[in-house]
């Protein structure tokens, strides 16, 4: 995000003239819609916004967003948007990518991305599946996919975004998925923080892999099935008769029962957004035995990659002339005069 | 070459206004910092000169073997110079590998300097000679001066208390003092150079002093046998000015910053070491006060990406590399064509294919980048033809990036990169500016039109951060104007055509090609592009001197071509076309003009000597 001046939008205002071309009933709609909602509220600018996506269902976003946007070539977004940024870092940028395009045919410029911490929001959509190229499976499906290229199921172990991106050196993690109320909270924490914010975003593939996400997904049970993190409050779900507390011998997260809302005396951790071990732990926590950490995992800001560059720029530019002339004639030189060099 | 040549038709090919020295040795013997600073003597003898770095890839290959070997040749003299010459009159061999490797392009009597100090059995085993070559008589066509250079080098810096490894490094600066005291050069500008060099280490800069004074003396002293004597060359006659010593590659940086300057743009450089392209970035890292941001990105794609995005942003991207870096970076050029936005690609040229010999010259990379794309991708093509030359075609891809709002490909090689030349000092001003200006309202009434075509076939440069002109482009195809997405059949066929029209159209906006030397129309034409430059010229001059009816043509231009090309070649009876590939601007020729242009085609990783064109030239008129 930039320290900009508000100004008044509507979610009219970030819609496009295009028709969107996703299949009906597909996440990526929700998500569309939960952005439009959110960018009045943050007082973003359309003129000052850029989306920068690469390629894949999720990459057709800035199409229908009324801002500028680039659609560029796959899993290269973060290149685009660290060029873009670095020419002009007043400028508001999101970035949208997809399993395929973010971690596997992308994943070095994933990782570079967020180690430099280039002040943008990464919204990952994730919804364990080729979609665009009808149906393959991803670096993010489950073990036993079948796909048309694995009709006798995957063998290889999916990758977790958030788990990837906290090795790479992100500096903000956050969970949400396409048709969750708490979306906009988590895209205004992303916004809000100065540097690289990943979030995560399951999204419903309703043709190649749907309803992939129901199990912890489904508004039944999803008290039972969801940890929504709030900085500084305790970890707890199943309308807090359940908790996250720490195993302080196996140094590993558990689920602990509360009895009477006492969740101190259960051991329940306070979040603080700022511990990177306990961000460790959340982004491994697998779900099953667990409940799906959501929200925002992690939140730490750095200096940013953009700043540190304008900064080292101007410090090697102070009091140097940019004087062309001067430049060329630079180093050794010499004289030819009508009758010779003159030394 | 050289400023400004004199014509080589009035020019008398006798010995000896030109020598050639090719000095060769351990790549831990520090040639190419002897080389560079023989050169700089060179210069400032008033001599003009062309030079031919060629060393290794490996970074420090095993002391003593033949791969491990580098070499600076120079050649130097009181005439014009094009090339880096031919044959060596004098080969400094600092071990028996350097010998092995080198004396094969000594002229017959030419000489030769070795440090048998060096020659010990080791060495000679990992030379693979049996018998010591300076005692079995095999050397005998040429003059050998074979001492102890090692042993004198230390004697030399013994009062400086140096290690024995410390010390042995000072044989370069030994060696070069010899080399100073046979072509009579000065030694302060050596000497002040070393002084500033080891500014913090007193006790090298007097060693290497020491030695370079003692390899100076030992000349002046020691009874050398053989033709070892003192030379004069004489300064060469050249336009009044101010010059200096440049190479490819800083001609290459210092031309984009001037093609930003003369745009009005900051530039964004992204850039991934590769070699022999590193050299660009190092150069522009350090002028950043152009307004100049460098990005050394991930991986080459990376960089063109990020170029890229700092044009959709509104700077002048450039992006640098050499061949495989380009394989690279391709999907990323057709996004530029598609999305139309302004941005230079250098690639300096080695030899290929896949890792190839990436410190050996080679033009192999010309199909890769005026066809190398998916679907019907057009990218104006530019080469460079000397170092000095590389300065304003870096310019000129600047010029018509942000003219016509497209990708520019300019490319240099191996050779042109790191080999130096005088080059005498341009004048900003002399330089036509040609300022950017972005769409600020909207361009068709109440509309914004991103695709709208200007006279040129250009579209409106749109920056992020405008009011009101917000719009999406991206690598799907474009509806025209408007650039919304539009698969349909008339679209595309309206958008190949505006595209290939657009960048056919660059060719009214260059010069009409010229004949740089001979006539227009006749027997011959000889056709070259790129660093061929120097023999094509030497070798064209020396064959007009004969008699013999044939011109040179030098194509800066190789997308679009000239428009004048295709009648000025049919102008002639044949058409023989030099390049260090297997014949691919050859391929382009008669594609274009259906000319019967031959090929004369060169792939072992060296230049063109003036011998072999000349030969061609001969063959061809016979």
């Amino acid at each position: 995000m930039n320290a900009i001046t508000p100004i008044t939008t509507s979610i009219k205002d970030w819609e496009t003239d295009q028709e969107v071309r996703w299949c009906p009933g597909c996440g990526d709609y929700a998500i569309l819609k939960a952005v439009q909602r959110t960018l009045p509220e943050l007082g973003a600018d359309p003129a000052n916004t850029v989306f920068v996506s690469g390629i894949g269902c999720s990459s057709r976003f800035p199409y229908y967003v009324e801002s500028y946007g680039f659609h560029t070539i796959h899993g290269r977004a973060p290149a685009f948007a660290t060029g873009i940024k670095l020419a002009n870092p007043a400028l508001d940028v999101w970035l949208v990518t997809g399993d395929g395009d973010g971690m596997s045919i992308g994943g070095n410029h994933t990782m570079h991305v967020l180690r430099r911490n280039l002040d943008c929001q990464i919204l990952l959509f994730n919804n364990e599946i080729y979609g665009l190229t009808k149906g393959q499976y991803s670096p993010t499906s489950r073990e036993g996919t079948t796909s048309p290229s694995t009709p006798l199921g995957s063998v290889d172990r999916p990758a977790s975004p958030c788990a990837f991106a906290l090795g790479a050196g992100a500096r903000f993690i956050a969970r949400g998925f396409d048709v969750s109320k708490h979306l906009p909270e988590v895209l205004k924490a992303a916004y809000h923080h100065k540097g690289a914010a990943f979030v995560e975003i399951f999204q419903n593939c309703i043709v190649y892999n749907k309803d992939r996400f129901e199990d912890f997904a489904a508004p039944k049970g999803a008290e039972d099935r969801q940890l929504w993190l709030h900085n500084g409050e305790p970890m707890l779900f199943a309308k807090g008769e359940k908790g996250i507390a720490l195993d302080t011998e196996k140094l590993t997260l558990k689920v602990v029962d509360v009895v009477d809302g006492d969740w101190q005396a259960a051991g329940v951790i306070v979040h603080d957004v700022t511990n990177r071990s306990i961000a460790h732990m959340l982004v491994e926590m697998p779900f099953g035995p667990f409940p799906m950490a959501l929200g925002v995992l992690y939140d730490d800001p750095r200096p940013t990659f953009e700043a540190a560059v304008m900064a080292e720029r101007e410090k090697a530019s102070a009091g140097k002339e940019p004087n062309l002339a001067k430049l060329l004639a630079k180093g050794q030189t010499w004289t030819v005069t009508e009758d010779g060099p003159d030394l | 070459m050289a400023t400004q040549l004199a014509d080589p038709e009035a020019r008398s090919t006798n010995a000896p206004e030109a020598v050639v020295v090719r000095f060769a040795g351990d790549s831990g013997d520090g040639m190419q910092l002897t080389g560079g600073q023989f050169t700089l003597s060179s210069a400032l003898a008033g001599n003009d000169f062309a030079t031919f770095p060629d060393f290794p890839a490996e970074i420090r290959a095993p002391q003593g073997t033949l791969f491990g070997v580098s070499a600076f040749q120079i050649n130097f003299g009181s005439t014009s110079i094009d090339t880096a010459g031919d044959a060596p009159d004098v080969l400094v061999a600092m071990n028996p590998a350097a010998l092995k490797t080198n004396v094969g392009a000594l002229k017959p009597g030419g000489l030769i300097i070795a440090d048998t100090g060096e020659f010990t059995k080791r060495n000679l085993e990992k030379a693979k000679y049996e018998v010591n070559p300076l005692e079995d008589g095999s050397l005998s066509k040429w003059q050998v001066l074979a001492f102890d250079i090692s042993a004198l080098t230390l004697e030399s810096v013994k009062p400086f208390g140096l290690g024995n490894k410390e010390a042995l490094r000072c044989k370069n600066m030994w060696t070069l003092g010899l080399s100073l005291w046979m072509f009579d050069r000065d030694r302060q500008p050596l000497i002040d150079w070393l002084n500033a060099k080891f500014a913090k280490n007193k006790v090298l800069a007097d060693a290497n002093i020491a030695a370079l004074n003692a390899g100076h003396a030992y000349g002046e002293t020691a009874e050398l046998g053989g033709h070892v004597k003192k030379l004069h060359l004489g300064p060469v006659p050249t336009p009044a000015g101010l010059y200096r010593t440049v190479t490819g590659a800083d001609a290459v940086a210092l031309g984009l910053v001037a093609g930003a300057q003369l745009a009005h743009l900051p530039m964004f450089f992204g850039g991934y070491p590769i070699t022999p392209a590193s050299s660009i970035l190092h150069a522009l890292v350090r002028l950043k006060e152009f307004n100049v941001t460098t990005f050394q990105a991930e991986d080459e794609i990376a960089a063109i990406c990020a170029a890229i995005g700092a044009s959709y942003a509104g700077q002048l991207g450039v992006t640098s590399s050499s061949g495989p870096g380009i394989a690279l970076k391709t999907e990323a050029m057709g996004l530029a064509v598609m999305t139309e936005l302004p941005l230079v690609i250098v690639n300096s040229q080695r030899g290929g294919p896949s890792t190839g010999l990436p410190t050996k010259t080679e033009q192999s990379d010309l199909y890769q980048a005026v066809y190398g794309r998916n679907g019907d991708t057009p990218i104006p093509v530019i080469s460079a033809r000397s170092p000095g030359d590389a300065f304003d075609c870096a310019i000129e891809a600047c010029r018509i990036a942000v003219q016509y709002m497209t990708p520019v490909i300019l490319l240099t090689d191996g050779y042109i990169a790191n080999a130096a030349e005088p080059w005498k000092v341009p004048d900003p001003a002399d330089y036509a500016e040609f300022p950017v200006s972005f769409l600020a309202e909207k361009n068709a009434g109440d509309t914004l039109l991103p695709y709208k075509r200007d006279a040129k076939g250009a579209r409106p440069w749109i920056k992020p951060g405008t009011p009101g002109l917000m719009h999406r482009i991206g690598g799907i195809e474009k509806q025209v104007d408007t650039g919304h997405l539009d698969y349909s059949p008339a679209n595309h066929q309206a958008m190949t055509d505006a595209r290939k029209a657009k960048v056919d159209g660059i060719a009214k906006s260059i010069p009409a090609q010229d004949v740089c030397l001979g006539t227009e129309g006749g027997k011959l034409a000889v056709v070259g592009w790129g660093s061929t430059y120097g023999p094509i010229h030497q070798a064209v001059g020396r064959a007009r001197n004969k008699g013999l009816d044939v011109s040179h043509i030098h194509v800066r231009h190789i997308w679009p071509l000239p428009e004048n090309l295709g009648d000025l070649l049919r102008g002639y009876d044949k058409v023989l076309v030099p390049e260090m590939n297997t014949g691919q601007f050859k391929t382009v020729l008669r594609d274009q003009f259906l000319v019967d242009a031959r090929p004369l085609t060169k792939t072992s990783g060296q230049p063109f000597t003036i011998a072999e064109i000349e030969a061609a030239i001969e063959g061809a008129l016979a």
